[in-house]
């Protein structure tokens, strides 16, 4: 039988994974799909500066600090390439190692005893997130993490729908967007902070692994069966959903991490993709 | 004496002796993957690495770290095997690639992790180590296989020097040159693989690919000749390996890790804002 608990924590996998799989499409069409990893580990830096300011765990505000961490993170990144002294990877590489680890001393040094560590961050624990409710008026509205997300793909949702022709012309043909006066800029800018968005809200539930799993298999996938952005954009939500259902099936069969079994589950939708795509590899490698 | 005004007690020593040993080798070797743009690649193959120090637990329950290793260091050779073969195969970016290994190997370790607390035997904190690194309880013999596998890396680098060298700026010229390039890259990715897993008990997955590219990122800003770049990268490895454990160790709370990845990066934000011919000055 199938618990109201069960069904929240379902519930919450699957919006997790959409709300994931919708900036990592444009990610992956742009090459830039390791920023999700640097992004959703240098949050942990931008959760514990606003902690030690405001000394509430639950503060909105958090979410806040994390997000500017994140786009901070880019722009160093992006700062330190403009300089033309280190490449994209390595920059990627040395940037967020650092705001992780900053995070990590301040939490040992003043925050050890807040339930606040870097397993949080990096692992997450799908199963408690249903016991964190949000009480409006005295009435129980469902778990907190479920709003949360639920913001989040909400602002996915709508940033995509409102600038789907500008994101696509700045993805594929920047200079034809400086031409019609779309600055490819500020749409970086916008998914960037769109990334951070999702990933400060996914990974209390997810982790930060499984948001990088969440946000470039999904897409990867349906990279390899469609030539069409809206066709990816689609099928990407659906490998997100069905990851996130047949993960937690098989995580609470077999007993297992939860986070774990959703992202290893892409990894199983990405490998049939794979085997079925007619995706080879032509001569247009440039 | 000069060791004990630096607060210096036998098992610090010995942590130093084991993290300078790690930080030369990684620099040195972080320099090829620097060149090759392949910096990510530290951080790719040393998650991929995680789900095959677990399965190594579980086939053997064994508890002797440099096992467990050898299981993550099978791994991580598979991952980069399914990189090559996804670039080969498919017309998906590098980055989305090397991502996809990365977030699927962990995931999958984090499965396996969890199966393996179930284990009687179990010690949750053996693998937990790997996760984050944790120096303090690195043994003398574990020193003596750290030591032994950077003898290797070096002895091979400086035997295949010069086709190293070529491969690195033109792999074409290689192949011209009658080399093939497919065995010096094998090669440099084995010793990549090497320095990971001897590294992934000091600092652990997350902080691993630091160790790599910050100490050749910040040698490239004082040199153009591979052979000073590659020496001063073992150089600002070792400092920086120092350093972090030396604070680690004498103030309370700071863990290795991070401490290191933090001394590691003002070098090379020195680098960055002083070498004299690229730095702005």
């Amino acid at each position: 039988m199938i618990t109201m608990l069960q069904l929240e924590i379902g519930f919450i996998a699957i919006l997790a994974s959409i709300t994931c799989c919708l900036p990592g499409v444009f990610l992956v069409l742009r090459g830039v799909a390791m920023m999700s990893d640097a992004i959703s580990h240098a949050i942990l830096l931008g959760i514990v500066v606003m902690f030690l300011f405001i000394q509430d765990l639950t503060s909105p505000l958090l979410i806040i600090g994390a997000s500017c961490a994140g786009v901070l993170t880019v722009l160093c990144t992006e700062m330190i390439i403009r300089s033309k002294r280190l490449k994209q990877d390595a920059a990627i590489g040395l940037v967020f190692p650092l705001f992780f680890s900053v995070g990590v001393i301040l939490v040992s040094q003043y925050a050890r005893n807040v339930h606040l560590d870097s397993d949080m961050v990096l692992l997450g624990e799908l199963a408690f997130a249903p016991f964190n409710r949000l009480f409006l008026a005295g009435f129980d509205c469902g778990p907190c993490a479920l709003w949360v997300i639920g913001t989040a793909l909400l602002i996915n949702g709508a940033f995509i729908a409102l600038f789907y022709k500008e994101l696509l012309i700045t993805t594929f043909d920047p200079t034809l967007a400086t031409m019609t006066a779309f600055s490819p800029a500020v749409f970086y800018y916008a998914l960037m902070m769109m990334t951070s968005i999702t990933a400060v809200a996914t990974f209390d539930a997810v982790g930060s692994i499984m948001v990088v799993a969440l946000m470039i298999t999904p897409p990867a996938t349906a990279y390899l069966l469609t030539h069409r952005v809206s066709d990816m954009l689609f099928m990407s939500i659906l490998v997100a959903a069905l990851s996130a259902i047949f993960g937690y099936a098989a995580a609470s069969w077999a007993d297992v991490s939860i986070a774990g079994s959703i992202a290893s589950m892409t990894g199983v939708f990405f490998l049939m993709a794979l085997f079925l795509s007619k995706n080879k590899k032509i001569m247009r490698k440039s | 004496m000069m060791l004990s005004w630096l607060n210096i007690d036998y098992t610090l020593l010995l942590v130093l002796q084991g993290a300078a040993l790690l930080g030369i080798t990684a620099g040195a070797l972080g320099s090829f993957a620097l060149l090759r743009q392949q910096s990510l690649l530290g951080d790719a193959i040393s998650h991929a690495a995680l789900p095959g120090i677990v399965l190594m637990f579980l086939c053997t329950h064994s508890k002797n770290p440099w096992v467990l290793l050898c299981g993550g260091a099978i791994a991580g050779v598979v991952g980069v095997l399914s990189m090559n073969y996804l670039c080969a195969r498919t017309t998906l970016k590098k980055d989305a690639i090397l991502g996809i290994i990365l977030s699927v190997f962990f995931g999958l370790g984090l499965v396996l992790m969890t199966v393996a607390q179930k284990v009687p035997t179990s010690n949750q904190a053996i693998l937990n180590k790997f996760l984050f690194g944790n120096v303090a309880t690195l043994l003398p013999e574990d020193i003596v296989v750290i030591a032994t596998i950077a003898l290797l890396i070096f002895a091979v680098l400086v035997l295949c020097w010069k086709e190293c060298t070529v491969y690195v700026f033109d792999p074409v010229f290689t192949h011209t040159l009658g080399l093939r390039p497919v065995i010096i890259e094998t090669v440099l990715t084995v010793l990549l693989v090497l320095a990971i897993v001897i590294g992934l008990q000091t600092v652990g997955v997350v902080l691993m690919s630091t160790m790599l590219i910050a100490p050749a990122a910040a040698a490239r800003q004082w040199t153009t000749r591979l052979v000073h770049m590659v020496g001063l990268a073992a150089f600002f490895g070792g400092c920086a390996a120092l350093a972090g454990v030396y604070v680690s160790g004498v103030v309370d709370h700071v863990p290795t890790g991070p401490a290191i990845v933090v001394a590691a990066s003002g070098i090379v934000l020195f680098s960055l804002l002083c070498a004299p011919q690229r730095g702005v000055a």
